[in-house]
């Protein structure tokens, strides 16, 4: 198959502009995108830089964007993203450094999942190996997959407006230590995840899960650790009180009460934030669409086949 | 075609131009919409922070009951709703064991799901049974001078594997094909498939706030008029809260927000006030002006 490869090319030692440049290809059609660019960088265009080791989606390494897109390279057919005479725009990854051309520097990545202390902190260390039965080790199976290549990072929406924000990468395996039962941090590890920059700035837009070659499903498990803090009663944050609301909402009349959403999210006393929020709500009553709060939201027929449904499943789990 | 109606609650909340737009052109569309009364709220990803069984229950219940109305396609106007009621399905469908836990829920209501229903979106209505092309033979009104960005919503589009995207390719484009019908330009601009910061909104206002301005600037540098979205919960984020993103950014965004059948609805002929169009926050006047312009 042909196809037109735009590359992103960065290479400050030779100036401080990115450009792209077209190179035209005839590959097999098995090719994958990072056959197509080792090609390139061998038989066309020596000076390309880009990242690659295994070739076969383990080491983490070949992460980049393909139109628009995290991927691996090594994993991702270039049939499967461009059509026969068709052209696919290669970029490095998104949110971090470019060192040159399709390389990146991952320092924000390393960084983020270096703080969340990614190692074993048990209380005791047994004399001889650590016992953990099958069952209790199962949800790790999909966490403990992260092959750390940064594709969640480079993609995430959140990290796009704030650097801040920990990422899906580091929250994962946070979440993968939480949920070993070998490990005896986690109040304090949910703790740190609760602060600012934590579980709770979390968009929930599903992009680190679209774009992880390994099914790790990071927003989940950022739900996850959620789940475990409002559980242990942790609920203190407009987040937990968010869910709390739309909870106590839907569950008591069917459908969502929006006003009294953003009156609890921001807390029912916190007059700063009420106040600031006036001229919104002035816009909305004007344009005669302010949704009525309680007592006021109507109740759908049938409500209370809903409330029992909230009751059973709320005593199931505890 | 009739069709079990799943208007969502911000439809019946905070942007009820949404609800009137899309009454107000069902009939034109050939489309008949019953209300499935009595649903809950789908959950909106929010109750599936507790864990899955009670946002699936909740959903299993909605399906029985357009079941029970002899109906087995719900047409929803939400991409938060098409994507939380998929995923739902798709858990459903494919674990019949679960799908038996959950029927023991919806026993004394009387109700049980059968797995016959098919969720879709108005979007993927009008391209995959009413079609592009009979669209194109209703337009009356082209809108020829229109520069329209479109602003997917998260849900219709992630994650992918409970979207049908292997059976139907075509939705990740569906929305520019629809701007293309109604005589429009659709304009290509990096936050087309982003995140618009809804789900933050109350939580961290300041990056919600920093993704409205983004995205609505970027339309506009990329030569937009206008976006257009399938998603409330987006509209009400890049409409409503523009005027904060703006003021938060301290630079003026003036980028008139449409939901879905009001561009439709006005290709098709449809007036201003029958489209709710002055109810958003940022004026669509600059929009109705451009609409009557023929080249």
């Amino acid at each position: 198959m042909q196809a037109k490869v735009k590359v992103q090319r960065y290479d400050p030692e030779k100036s401080a502009e990115i450009t792209f440049q077209d190179y035209e290809v005839e590959v097999p059609n098995h090719f994958t995108v990072l056959d197509t660019l080792v090609k390139i960088r061998e038989e066309v265009d020596p000076s390309l830089a880009l990242r690659c080791s295994c070739r076969a989606a383990i080491c983490g390494s070949c992460a980049m964007r393909v139109d628009d897109q995290a991927r691996l390279a090594c994993n991702t057919r270039l049939a499967s993203v461009v059509e026969d005479g068709g052209e696919v725009k290669i970029e490095p990854m998104g949110n971090q450094n470019v060192v040159k051309d399709l390389v990146v520097d991952l320092k924000l990545f390393w960084d983020k999942v270096r703080d969340i202390e990614p190692y074993l902190q048990p209380d005791v260390v047994p004399e001889e190996e650590f016992i953990a039965s099958n069952e209790s080790m199962l949800n790790l199976l999909t966490p403990m997959g992260c092959i750390m290549c940064g594709a969640c990072v480079s993609d995430c929406t959140a990290l796009e407006v704030d650097k801040s924000f920990i990422g899906p990468a580091a929250l994962a395996k946070t979440y993968r230590f939480v949920a070993d039962p070998r490990d005896d941090k986690t109040d304090h590890r949910l703790g740190k995840m609760n602060s600012a920059g934590g579980v709770w700035d979390c968009t929930r837009c599903y992009m680190c899960v679209e774009v992880c070659p390994k099914g790790v499903a990071p927003m989940d498990r950022i739900m996850q650790m959620r789940d475990s803090l409002m559980e242990s009663g942790v609920t203190n944050t407009s987040g937990a009180r968010h869910v709390k609301s739309f909870e106590h909402s839907v569950s008591n009349s069917g459908w969502l009460d929006e006003t009294m959403l953003a009156v609890d999210s921001w807390g029912k006393f916190n007059l700063p934030k009420l106040v600031g929020n006036l001229p919104l709500a002035f816009r909305v009553l004007r344009r005669g669409k302010f949704p009525l709060p309680a007592p006021f939201h109507h109740k759908v027929p049938g409500n209370k086949n809903i409330k029992r449904i909230f009751e059973r499943i709320s005593n199931a789990k505890h | 075609m009739k069709y079990a109606f799943y208007p969502g609650c911000v439809s019946k909340g905070g942007a009820p131009e949404l609800y009137t737009s899309t009454m107000a052109i069902a009939d034109k569309l050939g489309i008949e919409l019953e209300e499935i009364v009595g649903a809950s709220c789908t959950g909106a990803g929010v109750l599936q922070e507790k864990g899955l069984k009670l946002g699936d229950t909740l959903n299993a219940r909605t399906f029985a009951m357009a079941e029970r109305m002899g109906l087995t396609t719900i047409l929803n106007i939400c991409s938060t709703c098409q994507g939380v009621m998929a995923q739902a399905n798709y858990r459903l469908l494919n674990d019949p064991e679960y799908l038996s836990e959950i029927n023991k829920e919806l026993e004394p209501e009387g109700l049980e799901y059968t797995g016959r229903v098919v969720i879709k979106h108005l979007a993927w209505v009008i391209v995959e049974e009413i079609g592009i092309d009979k669209l194109k033979s209703m337009v009356t009104n082209p809108l020829p001078a229109l520069k329209v960005a479109p602003f997917y919503g998260c849900y219709i589009l992630r994650p992918s594997w409970a979207l049908g995207f292997n059976e139907n390719p075509g939705r990740e484009h569906y929305l520019e094909q629809i701007i293309e019908a109604c005589g429009a330009e659709p304009v290509n601009f990096p936050g087309r498939t982003k995140c618009c910061g809804f789900p933050i909104m109350l939580i961290n206002e300041k990056n919600s706030m920093q993704m409205v301005a983004n995205h609505t600037t970027s339309a506009h540098e990329h030569g937009a008029d206008a976006m257009v979205t399938p998603c409330p919960l987006c509209h009400l984020n890049l409409d409503g809260q523009q005027p904060k993103a703006a003021s938060q950014m301290k630079e003026k965004i003036s980028m008139p927000i449409l939901h879905l059948p009001q561009m439709v609805g006005l290709a098709m002929g449809y007036s201003s006030k029958e489209l709710g169009l002055s109810q958003h926050i940022v004026s669509t006047k600059s929009v109705l002006e451009k609409a009557s312009i023929r080249t």
